[in-house]
């Protein structure tokens, strides 16, 4: 996973709220067995409305998507994580994210900064002015930066050194492989085994 | 003081514990599905990694798999690429499938109850939302992403923030007509879709504690619809009698040492839960969704409400957008609304129980000549269970659509699915703009408001039926 500690560019402004992750990827995009290439299927229903913001050019290019609260509900599917992000965002700003959704993106490398709806209706308003609003998301001082506001954002600490480190979980996990087998060890035996 | 049911399960399986780090939680039971697995299966041969308990894992095929014609092969190429992902995963890596055509395929959450592997006091996950069904046992059951589902494949743990726990206690008896599906979907009206969140909930209560464990896991099912990772139901006799005799439950001594242990797998007098809410089943009736999240539901004796009821400005933009969605207008009665489909099945109401209280109603009716119905079991086993109890005839002679296991019209990622602009009831978990196919409308329901809705063709109760 790459490093992330502070990432500038455009954002998109996202007015909807319980956003799921049913919308971000439908289900039909899932049967891919690839972990790239899903960009095409980000937004899908939304996106045949040709109003819709994301087909907006002013918002090309845009690298941080602020969406409204409850961001992500629904199926677990890891696939929206990745859709958002090779399509090309780096962090999504909203004020309350569903609990399976943040975690895949602190696994996958998607940025998700929680910060009031306030602040939310603030960077809209901005970006909806100029949508070339530069936004700077700073994971070190925890601080968004849009023209003249600057916000701290809430995001888990752990979660925040892996993203600063890039490490893998799995690696992180695997230096304490003597105690998973001390574990083990101790399990009873009525516990079920599938074979 | 005290602990709460998933504070005693959560302690009893820490590998590893450090302040500023996650815990490291052993993991039960790895259940595994077609869809969010091949990038992690993918993942362990980039890295050079096993599995590293085949014998905690168990795959199915349930997802984009078809419900008719399961003795040939998928037709849609896509979804066919990805069972054979499953199936030659399963043989590289030594794993248990249980393929399309087995007599114990089935939606992975009715498979790992109905063998009896979902058990007390046990830490389960699946790549899979609803994984949190099986906390109907006094489990620890969550749903994943690919990367953890990576993650526990190779360690058999996953590092997890500790939840917060909420007490939700449903007192009093449910009236006749009112279910598990009821109950459930009033809470998430009550608590909204992020009411849960960083939650575990604990159902309790005198009309927990009468449900069965097929109304249990209905309503497990749906506490991530709740916006929390998992909900719990402390075992009890009934979780013991469900588990006796089956397959994977422990024998002789083993059954006797188990059942010492689950007893103790309950909120001590003396816990404190975080967050508490108190729901009256006296006065519950059924409950049905007007929009497309899963808060949005009433008593199907209400009306649509109206956008400008919502004092919560979220709340009211969301509303106005769902009205146009749903083709809906505010003041229409719930039960003036007509329907094209009715779809009785998925993780949610796909079980036994389901079946029988559908067919209990439909037993020498029509399906109304306006509606198809679509009848799909859970899992192969509950399919065959039915087929003894002469449900499927009683199906096809009312005209409905009897079909084989899978997940079906619940998200449009097989054959089955909504056209646009078709509207739906559906015994299903979600009613998301699309969920069971682009353009479809859905209206969340109980399986005996989805028999009685298919013989009228608008949203009914079964005391409509003469």
């Amino acid at each position: 996973m790459d490093k992330f500690l502070t990432h500038t560019g455009s954002a998109l402004p996202l007015r909807r709220s319980n956003v799921d992750t049913d919308q971000i990827i439908p289900a039909e995009y899932l049967k891919r067995i690839t972990r790239h290439g899903f960009e095409d299927a980000l937004f899908k229903a939304w996106r045949e409305d040709p109003n819709f913001v994301l087909n907006k050019p002013e918002y090309k290019g845009a690298t941080i998507l602020v969406a409204g609260p409850e961001f992500g509900t629904g199926s677990s599917r890891e696939h929206a994580v990745w859709a958002l992000m090779d399509y090309g965002f780096k962090v999504v700003l909203s004020s309350r994210y569903a609990d399976i959704f943040r975690g895949n993106s602190g696994k996958a490398g998607l940025v998700t900064a929680e910060v009031s709806q306030d602040v939310i209706e603030k960077i809209w308003a901005l970006i909806e002015k100029d949508a070339n609003t530069q936004i700077t998301v700073d994971l070190d001082k925890r601080q968004v930066k849009a023209g003249d506001l600057v916000a701290d954002f809430q995001i888990d600490d752990y979660v925040r050194w892996r993203l600063m480190e890039g490490l893998d979980d799995i690696g992180l996990t695997l230096r304490h492989e003597s105690k998973i087998t001390e574990f083990e060890k101790s399990r009873p035996s009525y516990k079920p085994q599938t074979v | 003081m005290g602990k709460t049911l998933a504070e005693k399960v959560w302690d009893a399986h820490i590998v590893h514990q450090a302040s500023g780090e996650p815990d490291l939680l052993f993991i039960d039971l790895h259940l595994v599905h077609e869809v969010t697995s091949p990038q992690a299966f993918d993942g362990l041969r980039a890295a050079n990694r096993k599995v590293r308990r085949p014998n905690l894992t168990l795959l199915t095929e349930d997802h984009n798999v078809p419900t008719q014609d399961i003795d040939k092969p998928i037709a849609d190429l896509v979804s066919r690429a990805q069972v054979d992902a499953l199936r030659n995963n399963a043989k590289e890596f030594g794993l248990k499938i249980f393929s399309l055509g087995n007599v114990d395929q089935g939606i992975v959450h009715v498979v790992g109850p109905q063998l009896g592997l979902t058990q007390p006091g046990m830490t389960v996950v699946c790549g899979d939302s609803h994984t949190s069904t099986h906390g109907a046992f006094g489990a620890l059951a969550f749903g994943i992403g690919t990367s953890e589902v990576e993650h526990v494949l190779a360690t058999q743990t996953l590092p997890l923030k500790p939840f917060k726990t909420m007490a939700i206690t449903v007192n009093g008896k449910l009236p006749q007509g009112s279910t598990a599906k009821d109950i459930i979907l009033a809470v998430i009206a009550k608590i909204s879709t992020g009411g849960g969140q960083g939650y575990v909930l604990e159902y309790r209560g005198e009309a927990i504690r009468s449900l069965s464990m097929e109304g249990r896991m209905t309503i497990c099912n749906m506490s991530i619809e709740a916006g929390a990772r998992a909900g719990m139901i402390a075992p009890d006799e009934t979780t013991f009698e469900y588990l006796k005799g089956r397959e994977h439950a422990p024998k002789g001594k083993d059954w006797d040492d188990a059942v010492a242990y689950w007893k103790t797998l309950k909120t001590d007098d003396d816990a404190k839960f975080d967050a508490e809410v108190i729901i009256d089943a006296n006065t519950l009736t059924a409950f049905v969704t007007w929009g497309t999240n899963p808060g949005q539901g009433v008593s199907i004796d209400d009306v649509v409400p109206d956008p400008n009821s919502f004092s919560d400005p979220t709340e009211k933009t969301a509303a106005e957008r769902a009205l146009v969605y749903m083709d809906l207008k505010a003041g229409t009665k719930m039960r003036d609304i007509k329907v094209d489909t009715v779809f009785l099945g998925s993780c949610t109401n796909g079980r036994i129980e389901d079946l029988r209280a559908a067919a209990a109603i439909l037993k020498g009716k029509k399906v109304a000549s306006s509606v198809r119905m679509m009848v799909v079991p859970g899992s192969a086993k509950v399919a065959i269970q039915a087929e003894h109890e002469g449900l499927p005839a009683i199906f096809k002679e009312a005209g409905a659509d009897w079909r084989s296991a899978g997940c079906s019209m619940c998200l449009g990622m097989n054959p089955d699915k909504l056209k646009p602009g078709e509207r739906a009831a559906s015994t299903s978990n979600r009613n998301f703009e699309g969920r069971q196919g682009p353009g479809g409308r859905t209206h969340l329901v109980s399986p005996l408001v989805a028999a009685a809705t298919a013989i009228t063709g608008h949203l009914s109760t079964p005391d409509e039926i003469k």
